[in-house]
């Protein structure tokens, strides 16, 4: 997994694959993608820069172990589920739109406040499962 | 504020589980948590309760999507009282954890698992859509897997493979049972399931969806030819983990069962003797199963199958009373068989093994603690006026009434070995003279564990005892309650009722 074309390709891959997973994200309300297929690139990203790398340099540029993006993401998803309930008294998960049409966004709602949450459990659960993998082998 | 009532359980085991993986390498303060928040839950699921009793069947449209497009959740009676006494089982369970289940174990996410093992539960209980219903399952049997799993030992992850084994077995028969009636009808919303099965012209085919639903729910209730899973793996994990398994998740299947074959597939005979059939079985293998095994939990494992029997033989009477005795049952049975399971993890703290030849001499060292561990016993056989008596009685009088002789006959067959069986646990374990078994070394004993310690494995133990006697006591309550399930499950009308025009003020 060494070889150097693999390596120069990562440094410039993982931005791209980042950038994309969130295009992903961003497109899933009405077009094909949504945070589990987005975060799944994203880990992917990850994974790559990991393989090419090697797990130290990966970790010691993600910073955070990534089993606290689960709680993050799964508090993410839940305050966008509940928002409706404290704020207008609507049923759980309503979907509460923001009326403005904003640039890049398009039009904002809870819906990409829980996408965005799955993104994070998603990123959370592959990376941890992989990397603990990847350290008992 | 009162409008989304339903899912406020549901939404608070969300909540804890989160806060607790928030929490993930603080052992202590994830112990307080789960505690605290496990009465916060039993204040909200009262809550709920009493607003249903008061109110009637309340829903919620998540996402404001009307039925029967949106996931509905239903909250009737039976629903909410399940509700409660998990909310009961969830509390005693997360104080007696605390103590008895060891520190490694619990650095692996042990109470946030608990918690989304909770979650799943309320949600099974409280969901009205069929397919929400196998989510729930889903979430439940992830969570069971990593709690039986955790710490794996080698009897443990045998124990689990089996268990994960027919367990994801039944997901897919469910699955498939449910692809099958969407096929018929169109629908997974489970009112509008009830009026569209109706309407099916070709009962066969109706028949054959139905006979798939028993085989899902019926791996998952551990009915007679499918329990074996049952007592290979419920011994294996911490006692704390087995009280909620032998609790609750048995429980599920018999509630989907009640349910299921309430609401949808209704009045069909032809159903009703498989049920009867399976109901008689279940009560006689169990019983003999119990009688020949020597570990206390594998004991109270068969003990499971045999008593799931008199569930699955009211549902299978289907006449007023014996639904009413069938969910006396189910609430006498989650609270007897959660302590049980703590009891047997106290008699292993106490003397380091579950095996009944080498316990005995509780009542010479502890005899407060015999005497407390004598009311859960004696309720489950059911010694008037404890809390087993009541519903065999409304039971036996049902099948009298049916003339089925059979089911009368299991029934009181069943009671007995129960008898016999409790008698022989009392005998080996509190009267016996203490055994020589050896001291084993770097073992936690009971007597050497901290004050607080020992509270927390003893107070839960007496919580539930308490709610047992209540149950006996307070049979009239109980009863009242099972009453009104039983005249709202059989008149299932209600419940469409309910789905499709209750609550104007949501259809904004």
């Amino acid at each position: 997994m060494k070889t150097i074309i693999l390596r120069t390709a990562s440094t410039y891959l993982l931005p791209v694959l980042l950038l994309f997973s969130i295009f992903i994200l961003l497109r899933g309300h009405y077009s094909p993608g949504g945070g589990f297929v987005g975060g799944l690139i994203a880990s992917i990203a990850w994974v790559l820069h990991a393989f090419a790398k090697g797990l130290e340099n990966t970790k010691g540029l993600i910073r955070i172990h990534p089993g606290f993006l689960m709680p993050v993401g799964l508090a993410l998803a839940f305050l966008s589920g509940i928002a409706p309930i404290v704020a207008f008294d609507m049923p759980f998960m309503t979907g509460l739109w923001y009326p403005e049409h904003l640039p890049i966004l398009g039009s904002l709602g809870s819906a990409l406040f829980f996408d965005t949450g799955v993104y994070l459990v998603v990123v959370g659960v592959t990376l941890t499962i992989i990397f603990t993998i990847t350290e008992s082998a | 504020m009162t409008q989304q009532i339903v899912l406020y359980p549901l939404l608070l085991q969300l909540l804890l589980s989160i806060v607790l993986m928030f929490c993930w390498r603080k052992i202590s303060w994830q112990r307080v948590i789960s505690i605290v928040g496990g009465v916060i839950n039993i204040a909200v699921s009262a809550w709920l309760f009493y607003h249903i009793w008061e109110n009637g069947t309340q829903i919620v449209q998540a996402g404001n999507w009307k039925a029967p497009f949106g996931i509905i959740f239903v909250g009737d009676t039976l629903s909410a009282t399940l509700v409660l006494l998990t909310a009961l089982s969830g509390v005693a369970v997360s104080t007696f954890s605390s103590a008895s289940v060891v520190a490694a174990r619990l650095k692996f996410g042990y109470f946030p698992i608990f918690h989304f093992l909770l979650l799943g539960l309320n949600g099974a209980f409280l969901t009205g859509d069929i397919f929400n219903l196998y989510v729930w399952f889903e979430i439940i049997i992830i969570s069971s897997f990593v709690l039986i799993t955790l710490g794996g030992e080698k009897a443990q992850l045998e124990g689990a493979v089996k268990y994960f084994t027919l367990n994801i077995l039944a997901s897919m028969i469910f699955l498939t049972a449910i692809a099958v009636l969407y096929g018929l009808t169109g629908s997974l919303n489970m009112a509008d399931l009830s009026m569209k099965v109706a309407a099916i012209e070709n009962r066969g085919l109706v028949e054959i969806t139905a006979i798939l639903f028993l085989i899902a729910f019926g791996i998952k209730a551990a009915v007679f030819p499918l329990y074996f899973w049952l007592p290979d793996s419920y011994h294996t994990p911490p006692s704390a983990v087995s009280a909620i398994f032998g609790g609750l998740l048995t429980k599920v299947g018999v509630y989907a069962l009640i349910r299921v074959f309430t609401l949808i597939f209704v009045g069909d005979l032809f159903l009703q003797n498989i049920l009867l059939a399976m109901a008689v079985l279940t009560l006689i293998s169990g019983g003999l199963g119990a009688l020949v095994q020597n570990n206390l939990r594998k004991v109270f494992s068969y003990l499971i199958i045999c008593h799931i029997g008199y569930m699955i033989a009211g549902l299978g009477l289907f006449t007023k009373l014996a639904i009413s005795g069938t969910i006396f049952y189910l609430i006498h049975d989650i609270i007897v068989k959660t302590n049980l399971f703590m009891v047997s993890g106290l008699a292993y703290r106490i003397r380091g093994t579950n095996s009944m030849r080498a316990l005995g001499g509780l009542y010479a060292e502890y005899p407060k603690i015999s005497l407390l561990i004598a009311i859960p016993l004696f309720s489950l056989v059911g010694i008037p006026p404890l809390s087993g008596f009541w519903p065999k009685l409304s039971l036996i009088s049902a099948g009298f009434t049916a003339e089925r002789w059979w089911v009368v006959g299991a029934i009181v067959f069943a009671s007995l070995i129960t008898l016999i069986i409790i008698a022989k646990v009392w005998a080996a374990i509190v009267w016996k003279d203490k055994t020589d078994f050896p001291k084993r070394l770097n073992f936690r004993y009971f007597a050497k564990l901290k004050l607080v310690r020992k509270t927390q494995m003893i107070a839960p133990v007496v919580f539930l005892s308490l709610v047992s006697l209540y149950i006996g006591f307070g049979a009239e309550h109980i009863q009242q309650v099972s009453v009104r399930v039983a005249n709202e499950l059989m008149d299932n009308q209600q419940y469409i009722d309910a789905v499709y025009n209750n609550n104007p003020k949501l259809n904004r």
